[in-house]
């Protein structure tokens, strides 16, 4: 089993809304989409996600509705509102923003002074 | 949509608490099964997979709770969390609470006293049937209110649009239940009273219309419930006893129930008695006289009818009146007032002087809440590090600042309870207060639930209003900054807190110059020249009448008593009726000599008219100017002859010289000669201006009531005792009271008493806010500024530079204050003038008074927080830091 990184506060929500951006997914989904995009790197403890799920339905970025699994399990799935998907635009871009900066001051130096 | 999300997501959070318990297990149960079924495809079994599914799932309970927690806890148990938290913070800081409480608290108890006051006397209605359409006719000429007997009886016969017109006098009578006569305040009211006024016996019956057949018919009295409680210990069997009025046989038919005072809220009798009686109850009936004007009018509307309706009706009454009554109703006018306050006879002055003390009580309260706001604001400069704190873990600003509005609300209401606690325990005293011993005058002052509401209302609109004032400072936190550096503010050149502080010094200032000038102008009129000398005078006040003495012996009796007090050593004594600055003060027209046209209108002068016993002037010490006094030779017999005072010289004749020997024409036309002109002096109150006045002889004016002036160098208690047995045993009957002129005067000065009272503990309640609002401001800026003084004595600073730069700014605020208050004080006496003598606002001694107050609040406030800047030691301050 490969090392997982442990997930920076904050992340776990842009990563739900990532992985419902898709598509509707119930909270299970979620987990190997995250898993899936991630290449598997990064670690979500499974009880860990559902705080993170019932906060942004609370904060109206994803909504959720109860239905039936492919497998006929019953499951509530999630899917973005418009919002979120507002949201998970603009939080991309910061991130992306703050992960270069954070790049680019820890890679190597042209010239060091 | 999303709000109304959020206003779903809400009510759910509310009230479907179970259903979504049950949501959110039924899904992290299905989370379990869809990974169960995950491993089992991978070829576990099914109980093993479902074991491992659940261990990987981590701890169930545990993020149920951090489920919960991200939902967001219910309204109200996020307010329950703030409510405890609140207390928490006002226990650690029990200096600042205890201030803001008390502040707030002191605001509002004036504030629920003051609109107690308001409530009882000009917004809540008489407690009868339908008070609003009850009315009090009043008569709208020169300086008069009351009506006539004749008058009312063509009002209550003409009127269309009342339903029913009742009237009442005032009167005085001596009332014997077998055990010696008392004195007691009776209503003279119509047969109809009861009826127009709407109210139902406690006891036994009323009298009515039908019971009246003419003068002296209806010998019946009612007595009022406090009456029958304090004098008839609630026994009922007193009605159909017989009672004595002023000598007369009277049947007591019933009493009135406990809340019928009377149509007057103040004015509470001890009985009422027919009108028609007027000649036993007052030795004379003036009922058939319609110049004589002694009588309210009260009035119900009919229901459909409109005041204008009701206005334009009288109106048309009024004009045919004066048609058809040239003599006594010229230009008379009816107009349409409120009962309880007698109409603006009363009413007028009385609303000025609350409406301004209300207006003082919302200063107050203004001013509590400058300091309210400035202690707050201090409070979240110093609680920015907590708050940067908190922010940087995480919690929202929203969340802070409901926390705070929370702490506000809870300080406002705190507050406001015990303003109100302390108005609750204030007011019965004030209700109780009998502030004129002569008159059954009090005024009830029940607080009731608007003026709880009012209060508590108050208190929290004030609360909010200025506990959100550091609401920017806190938005305005960076966390970041405030946790590195430990920087708790922004040195501002000018904040906030100073506009605060220097609003609530204004208003404190103003308040000050106000009870200043109130105080001023009350020692002033104590010694202003009344024109009579109440020093070492005794009063003896009774009514011939209340022991039935008829018109011829009156003065016969008269004269024995003057005799037989005249005769106890070193006394002197006269009589007269009424005296100056009574309440009861009669009113007449003087005409020019040789006119025949004696309508109103053509009167030279309205006079004050007093009837006096030769002696009078000399007992009184009232200074003649010119010509003689009365001798027991101006009588009957003898040509009519009169002493005016100086105004009425003026106002007459020109001068004191014309005036002696001069002649005009009363109201009766008789013609009438001046022998005499003394100095001006008060006669209806302590503000008036000059009034012309004239002193008939009593021979040639009879009057019942009568007023003796004992004035006596010796011990007052042997003098009262003399006078009491020297009147006894000429008529043991004869009710009287006996009291020191001083004492009496109680009543011309009780409007500027109260007033200065009220006034004084407004202004005290002003300096006291201006205190703390100064304390709290330099207090808190010596101890924010500790180290720079520890650096300063480093350096070498002296005291006085010490002080300076300490107290400079907080001197600076306090002068800026007291100059922007003291000239609105100033504008703001104008309105004083009505009640206090001589509010002028340009009076040195006010000023430097005003400057003095505030100089000395400042010196006080800044006293210990000076102490503790040149306390400072500068060792351990650097070495702490």
């Amino acid at each position: 089993m490969p090392t997982k990184a442990q997930l920076l506060p904050g992340t776990l929500d842009l990563l739900i809304l990532r992985a419902v951006s898709l598509g509707p997914l119930h909270g299970y989904g979620i987990l190997l989409r995250i898993e899936q995009i991630s290449g598997s790197a990064l670690l979500v403890e499974q009880g860990a996600l559902y705080p993170g799920l019932f906060r942004l339905v609370r904060q109206g970025l994803l909504k959720a509705n109860w239905g039936v699994s492919d497998n006929n399990r019953r499951a509530k799935f999630y899917e973005l509102t418009a919002a979120g998907r507002k949201r998970l635009r603009e939080e991309t871009e910061s991130w992306n923003r703050l992960a270069n900066a954070v790049a680019s001051a820890l890679g190597p130096q042209p010239e060091e002074i | 949509m999303r709000l109304f999300a959020g206003i779903r997501s809400l009510a759910s959070t509310l009230f479907r608490r179970s259903q979504i318990e049950g949501d959110m297990e039924q899904e992290l149960r299905s989370h379990i099964e869809l990974r169960a079924d995950d491993l089992e495809r991978a070829g576990l079994s099914r109980a093993e997979a479902e074991r491992r599914a659940r261990i990987e799932f981590g701890g169930h309970s545990r993020f149920k709770e951090e489920i919960r927690d991200a939902i967001g806890s219910s309204f109200f148990e996020s307010l329950s969390q703030d409510v405890r938290f609140a207390f928490r913070m006002m226990r650690k800081s029990p200096g600042f609470a205890a201030v803001a409480v008390l502040t707030l608290a002191c605001g509002i108890a004036a504030n629920a006293v003051v609109f107690s006051v308001m409530n009882a006397m000009i917004l809540r209605p008489l407690d009868l049937p339908q008070p609003r359409n009850l009315f009090l006719v009043e008569y709208g000429g020169k300086r008069h209110y009351m009506e006539s007997y004749p008058d009312y009886i063509d009002m209550r016969d003409r009127s269309r649009e009342f339903s029913g017109v009742a009237a009442f006098g005032v009167a005085m009578v001596g009332l014997d239940n077998g055990q010696g006569a008392s004195r007691a305040w009776a209503y003279e009211a119509t047969g109809n009273y009861f009826d127009v006024v709407g109210v139902q016996p406690f006891l036994g019956r009323f009298y009515h219309g039908s019971d009246e057949h003419g003068p002296d018919s209806a010998p019946y009295a009612v007595l009022s419930y406090a009456y029958w409680q304090s004098h008839y210990q609630s026994d009922r069997s007193v009605v159909g006893r017989k009672v004595q009025l002023n000598k007369y046989p009277f049947t007591i038919v019933g009493v009135a129930p406990p809340n019928f005072r009377g149509t007057a809220l103040f004015f509470s009798p001890d009985l009422w008695v027919p009108l028609v009686d007027q000649a036993q109850i007052e030795g004379d009936s003036v009922l058939n006289l319609r110049g004589r004007r002694g009588l309210f009018i009260v009035g119900r509307m009919k229901s459909g009818a409109t005041k204008s309706q009701l206005a334009a009706d009288l109106d048309s009454i009024a004009a045919s009146l004066a048609e058809t009554y040239p003599k006594e109703d010229d230009g008379a006018s009816f107009s349409l007032t409120r009962p309880e306050l007698m109409g603006d006879y009363v009413g007028k002055a009385m609303r000025a002087f609350v409406t301004g003390l209300m207006l003082l009580a919302g200063l107050i309260l203004l001013a509590a809440c400058a300091n309210l706001g400035s202690l707050f604001a201090a409070r979240a400069a110093d609680r920015s590090k907590e708050v940067a704190l908190r922010l940087a873990l995480g919690s929202s600003r929203a969340r802070i600042m409901r926390q705070l509005l929370t702490e506000a609300t809870m300080i406002s209401l705190i507050g406001g309870l015990v303003g109100l606690a302390g108005s609750v325990w204030l007011l019965p005293w004030l209700s109780a207060w009998q502030p004129l011993p002569d008159f059954p005058i009090n005024v009830p002052v029940n607080p009731d639930a608007t003026v709880y509401a009012v209060a508590m209302l108050l208190a929290l609109v004030s609360g909010l209003l200025f506990g959100v004032v550091p609401v920017r400072q806190v938005l305005a936190v960076d966390p970041y900054q405030v946790i590195k550096s430990g920087v708790t503010s922004i040195a501002r050149r000018f904040t906030l807190r100073d506009v605060l502080l220097v609003a609530q010094i204004a208003i404190c200032a103003v308040l000050v110059t106000a009870s200043l000038v109130a105080v001023r102008g009350l020692v002033r009129s104590l010694h202003s020249n009344f024109g009579f000398i109440a020093q070492d005078a005794i009063l003896v006040n009774t009514d011939l009448a209340m022991a039935r003495y008829n018109r011829d012996e009156q003065p016969v009796m008269q004269r024995r008593i003057l005799d037989a007090v005249q005769a106890i050593p070193g006394v002197s004594a006269a009589f007269g009726n009424p005296l100056p600055l009574n309440p009861d003060q009669m009113h007449s027209q003087v005409f020019a000599d040789g006119a025949t046209d004696l309508r109103a209108s053509k009167a030279v002068a309205v006079t004050v008219e007093y009837n006096v016993s030769p002696g009078y002037f000399g007992a009184a010490r009232t200074t003649l100017l010119a010509g003689r006094g009365f001798t027991w030779h101006d009588d009957k017999n003898a040509p009519r002859v009169v002493v005016v005072n100086q105004e009425f010289a003026r106002q007459v004749f020109g001068s004191v010289e014309k005036a002696v020997g001069g002649h005009y024409v009363n109201r009766g036309g008789a013609r009438i000669e001046v022998v005499g002109v003394t100095e001006d002096g008060k006669y209806e109150n302590l503000t008036e201006d000059p009034r012309a006045v004239m002193f008939y002889p009593i021979l040639q004016a009879p009057s019942s009531a009568t007023w003796l002036v004992v004035r006596s160098n010796r011990d007052p208690r042997e003098v009262t005792e003399a006078v009491t047995q020297a009147i006894r045993t000429l008529d043991p009957g004869l009710p009287f009271t006996l009291r020191t002129w001083n004492k009496t005067l109680d009543s011309a000065l009780f409007p500027a008493r109260v007033a200065t009272v009220s006034l004084g503990v407004l202004g005290s309640l002003g300096a006291l806010l201006a205190l703390t609002g100064i304390f709290g401001m330099a207090a808190y800026s010596v101890s924010k500024r500790m180290r720079e003084f520890g650096i300063r004595i480093a350096l070498g600073a002296h005291n006085n530079q010490l002080l300076r730069a300490a107290l400079g700014r907080t001197f600076r605020i306090l002068a800026i204050g007291s100059a922007a208050g003291m000239l609105l004080g100033l504008a703001a006496t104008r309105v004083l003038a009505f009640i206090v003598y001589q509010a002028t606002p340009r009076d040195p001694i006010v000023l430097a008074g005003v400057v003095l107050a505030m100089l000395l609040v400042g010196l006080l406030a800044a006293w210990i927080p000076a102490r503790r800047a040149l306390a400072t030691d500068p060792s351990t301050l650097l070495r702490e830091q």
